[in-house]
């Protein structure tokens, strides 16, 4: 009998939801074991680096990398493999385009360094003990990754031959992805393996979505009874549809909450939260600068809302830091 | 085009609406009024043309400012695209602000077809401005930072890697 191919899991900067993703395949999960040997996956499984490093170059048919990269650890292992994967997929929002933990770009390494070990309300550090890179205990030396500067996609750091966008992606998509993978009829390199249109496309409101929406207000989803059936843009909510990929098949909408952007931009737009605050400005009802501002103030975190996944990958990918 | 940090000249990049500002800066020129030599501009056939991703791709690309200049409110040619670009601007500055560009690298005017002297003064007063902040820098910035990655990727033996920092 030939060998299966192989297939692995690995996560840096993540929270587990992706990995949460591929048990969520339910039973579909024996259609993917019956057809591959799943050969890493920390999570779930008994696998060391060491195994991996053994493994043959170009080995493993793919390999879904889940999570942002910030330490240099996650660096090594996404280095590793890439090395013996024939084909990587950046699984998620994280990997694709920086997810949650991206938002950090907003701040410097020193500030997150200082809140987290000295300012925050739970923390008691008198000492002033910071985390060292490499310390000697007893004449042996404890290491630990380095904290970059900046938290990066998959893509900034290796090779990436696809994307599955989501947070997480939802089990159909990943059961195709196998699917097309074991087909051997492979997308152009580069491809988001997902529907490239927006996702009011799919979205089962499209209909109540009025030509001009005409924002009066912008309210949060807590401040409101929220019309089931109405489009969300209409009632002042924001919702990050327009700007947003498909395939989802409008999951928060159906919860009644708006998107809120995790599946990133189609191929045409190179930054979802420039393109999304372009379509919110321009269907804005107030003309004068004092009423403009008034209503904006109902936006307080602009770039917490229109980046919330994709920081890392918008073209300004950090803030700038004062002085140099 | 890359100066030297000591022969730093502040690099405007400005997008004129074809109606007013860019027919005004024509004017400027036809006058043979001087102003300061900083400023590229982009002709657009509205300042509402002018999508927010234009604005930080121009950043990210290098440059120091960014001029938008379209007809006064009421006098838009589509009667409505000036509206569109003070609303996105008025949100996009609330937004480079938290992303740490200073507000006077970003700015918007209305200058009409007749108003070559504004278009001079707007120049010169935001070339000023700028020099005064400095050089944006992004693609450096990004560079010196993606060194750090560039720094493992050199010293990671494939057979066994451990990294002291």
């Amino acid at each position: 009998m030939p060998d299966k191919p192989k297939i692995g899991f690995y996560w840096c900067a993540s929270c587990g939801g992706c990995e949460e993703s591929v048990v969520d395949l339910a039973e579909d999960i024996l259609m993917v074991t019956g057809a591959v040997d799943i050969v890493f996956w920390p999570v779930a499984m008994d696998f060391k680096k060491s195994d991996v490093e053994k493994m043959d170059d170009g080995s493993i048919l793919a390999t879904m990398v889940n999570g942002a990269i910030r330490t240099s650890e996650q660096e090594e292992m996404a280095r590793l493999i890439r090395r013996k994967s024939k084909i990587v997929i950046a699984y998620g929002s994280c990997a694709h385009l920086g997810g949650i933990p991206s938002l950090a770009n907003e701040f410097e390494k020193a500030e997150i360094l200082k809140y987290i070990y000295s300012d925050a309300p739970s923390v008691i550090n008198k000492e002033e003990t910071y985390p060292l890179t490499e310390f000697k205990h007893n004449g042996r030396y404890v290491t630990l990754p380095v904290f970059r500067n900046i938290v990066r996609t998959l893509d900034q750091v290796i090779d990436v031959d696809y994307y599955l966008p989501g947070c997480p992606p939802t089990p159909k998509l990943l059961k195709q992805a196998v699917l097309t993978l074991l087909s051997g009829e492979l997308p152009p390199k580069g491809a988001v393996l997902a529907p490239d249109y927006a996702l009011c496309e799919e979205c089962p409101r499209k209909k109540t979505k009025p030509d001009n929406v005409s924002f009066t207000q912008f309210v949060k989803p807590h401040m409101m009874l929220i019309d089931k059936e109405k489009c969300l843009l209409a009632q002042g909510v924001i919702c990050m549809g327009p700007a947003t990929r498909a395939g989802c098949e409008a999951l928060c909408i159906n919860g009644n909450m708006p998107c809120s952007g995790c599946f990133g931009p189609t191929s045409r737009v190179k930054d979802q939260g420039a393109k999304i605050l372009s379509s919110i400005c321009s269907n804005i009802e107030a003309k004068s600068e004092d009423e403009i501002d008034t209503l904006l103030n109902g936006i307080p975190d602009p770039v917490g809302t229109f980046y919330r996944y994709g920081l890392a990958a918008s073209l300004l990918r950090k803030k700038i830091q004062e002085g140099k | 085009m890359l100066s030297s940090d000591k022969k730093w000249e502040p690099r405007i990049i400005a997008f004129f609406c074809n109606w007013c500002t860019y027919t005004a800066a024509d004017l400027a020129g036809v006058s043979r009024l001087k102003y300061a030599p900083n400023v590229r501009v982009i002709r657009v056939m509205c300042s509402g043309r002018v999508d927010p991703q234009f604005i930080l791709h121009v950043f990210a690309s290098g440059a120091d400012g960014v001029l938008i200049g379209g007809c006064h409110p009421g006098d838009c040619h589509y009667s409505e695209g000036n509206y569109k670009m003070l609303r996105r601007f008025m949100l996009l500055k609330r937004m480079l602000k938290k992303m740490g560009i200073e507000e006077d690298r970003c700015r918007l005017e209305w200058i009409s077809a007749a108003e070559g002297e504004k278009v001079k003064s707007v120049i010169n007063d935001m070339v000023e401005k700028v020099r005064k902040l400095g050089p944006l820098g992004i693609p450096k910035r990004i560079s010196k930072i993606d060194k750090e990655i560039k720094i493992i990727e050199k010293e990671i033996n494939p057979e066994e890697a451990v990294e002291h920092a």
